[in-house]
């Protein structure tokens, strides 16, 4: 019924396949045996209330779990074209993030300037090329609808922008790598209605270039941006589907209960 | 009635309470400013009796310092000569090491080295710096005079050295504390887009923590400053207009020190010196804080 769905909807490749991963905090298991597809420049949405696990797997395709001791995964995130399994200890993290970006729930920009925090990537991949520098700083500043804002004092502080400014900057940042995939924990949390709906048609903008994998706690944000859901639930993945479909339709009561509001 | 009668009688109680701990509390912030105030006060009224016998032309332009002489000269760039080079050499020392110290454990250490390593680092500050002192006069100096056969016995260089190293905890735990203040999201953010460890530390983290990195590097520096016994006892008793560390000189400190133990009558321009040289390490002191002041607050990162 999924598979009709999806081939439906459209012929995507696979980006990314998350298989049998399970993901242990010490003696906690956080995750338990996580199945799914990333398709291929589509917007895929991690929803379930707080706790569910879904910061904790989208946190597993960067390996940002491995800055912290006691972390274990077990299981496979192949990355395609090449089959690279991302969790693979032989498989080194920075290479993993090299590929992958992310954007986080509260902006973080760098105490640098606006330029600066968007040649920050470039540069410590030792791009040191003042005009290739230049273009990529302003496409990806294009790229994260922030340019005709900021062109003129590209010298002042990340910090001084607002905070939806802030937030379209750390996309800039991500964006100006040319990642394969973005990954964004709840991006629009710490942020105003405005700033908000900037960031989710920029989410949808985006999906032209490249793969979006995005965690949050707005189910209308989900309906709104992705093309498919995972609604987990306890460490588990309760539904994986077509958005349209899932939110008209879930195959199952505990989805519906959730997506109603009767829960979470 | 009786109730609101209980309730008024019981906010007096209270009030007068308050009011006594306030005044308590605000005595004891006060003792600090008046001391402070006498300090500046007694400084600057001797030395007005100094300035009285010794032009300030004369003070800030005459090369020797000998005011116990027959033939007294005054020139006070005499004793910050030797001041600022044994602080210098000091800080040389101190404030890479410091930094790079404070830089691994914040950011590279384990949680046990780090935790085991701190108070080692913290008990070489607990050090009395006479000791450092005769560490620097019959340790390092013999061992600098191997390298270097025409070295003096009493040299700023030694001095200094050892100086660097009593400050080097002073430097790597303020700048440590500053550095682990950075919040975690700003790590991550680097990370996230495939920095290492040290471009991390180097090109997010420290710049982040400047401002508090900057008020360990001045703290670093009054104290060098304003170190007394080790130069004292290492670099010798001859003021010494010089910025050679292979010398021997005196630093204001030194001097003050140094002649405070002979008996020197009141009133006299010998005992005057004490309190002039003593205002101009005042002076330098200030204006190092109010320096790095500034610095922090234009440093100041709102996370």
């Amino acid at each position: 019924m999924i598979a009709n769905n999806v081939a439906k909807s459209e012929p995507a490749s696979i980006k990314a396949e998350v298989k049998n991963f399970n993901f242990h905090y010490g003696a906690f298991h956080a995750l338990k045996n996580i199945n799914m597809p990333i398709h291929e420049r589509k917007v895929t949405a991690l929803i379930g209330p707080s706790g569910c696990g879904k910061s904790t797997l989208l946190r597993s395709f960067n390996r940002m779990h491995d800055l912290y001791p006691g972390n274990r995964y077990e299981g496979e995130i192949l990355l395609q074209p090449d089959n690279t399994n991302l969790l693979d200890p032989q498989v080194d993290p920075i290479e993993v993030r090299m590929r992958i970006s992310m954007v986080f729930q509260k902006p973080n920009p760098f105490p640098k300037s606006i330029y600066e925090n968007v040649a920050y990537g470039l540069r410590i991949r030792g791009e040191n090329s003042r005009a290739v520098l230049d273009e990529k700083v302003e496409s990806a500043l294009r790229g994260a609808a922030l340019w005709d804002e900021v062109k003129d004092r590209l010298n002042s502080l990340g910090a001084n922008l607002s905070g939806g400014q802030q937030q379209r900057l750390c996309i800039a940042r991500a964006l100006a790598t040319d990642p394969e995939i973005i990954l964004f924990d709840e991006p629009t949390s710490a942020l105003d209605p405005i700033a908000t709906a900037s960031i989710e048609e920029l989410v949808t903008e985006l999906k032209n270039k490249v793969t979006i994998l995005i965690v949050t706690h707005n189910m209308q944000q989900a309906a709104r941006v992705s093309d498919f859901t995972a609604y987990m639930y306890l460490g588990e993945m309760v539904e994986f589907g077509v958005t349209d479909q899932m939110f008209i339709k879930p195959q199952k009561k505990q989805t519906e209960d959730y997506i109603t509001g009767r829960f979470g | 009635m009786s109730v609101v009668s209980d309730r008024l009688k019981r906010s007096r109680v209270r009030n007068l309470r308050e009011f006594g701990v306030e005044t308590l509390l605000f005595l004891a912030a006060f003792v600090s400013v008046v001391v402070t105030l006498g300090i500046v006060y007694i400084l600057i009224s001797e030395s007005l009796q100094f300035f009285q016998h010794v032009s300030l032309v004369d003070f800030f332009t005459d090369t020797q310092w000998t005011p116990l002489f027959a033939d007294a000269h005054y020139g006070i760039l005499v004793l910050i000569s030797g001041t600022l080079t044994s602080s210098a050499v000091a800080l040389a020392v101190a404030l890479p090491l410091g930094t790079v110290v404070a830089i691994y454990l914040s950011e590279f250490a384990s949680f046990r080295v780090r935790e085991a390593a701190k108070p080692v680092l913290e008990l070489l500050g607990g050090i009395p710096t006479i000791v450092f002192g005769y560490f620097a006069l019959i340790t390092v100096t013999p061992l600098l005079q191997k390298i270097y056969p025409d070295l003096p016995g009493f040299n700023i260089l030694s001095a200094g050295l050892v100086m660097g190293v009593m400050i080097v905890p002073y430097v790597s735990s303020l700048a440590e504390d500053a550095m682990r203040a950075v919040p975690m999201a700003l790590r991550e953010g680097s990370y996230a887009m495939g920095g290492t460890r040290l471009q991390t530390a180097l090109r997010v983290v420290f710049p982040a923590a400047f401002s508090g990195v900057a008020s360990a590097y001045v703290l670093a520096i009054s104290r060098a400053v304003g170190e007394t016994m080790i130069v004292t006892v290492a670099s010798g008793s001859q003021p010494n207009l010089t910025f050679n560390p292979a010398e021997s000189a005196m630093t204001l400190a030194s001097y003050i020190a140094g002649v405070s133990q002979g008996d020197l009558p009141h009133d006299s321009i010998g005992y005057q010196t004490i309190f002039a040289a003593g205002l101009t390490l005042f002076a330098l002191t200030l204006a190092l804080n109010i320096f790095g002041h500034w610095m922090r607050k234009k440093y100041r990162e709102v996370y």
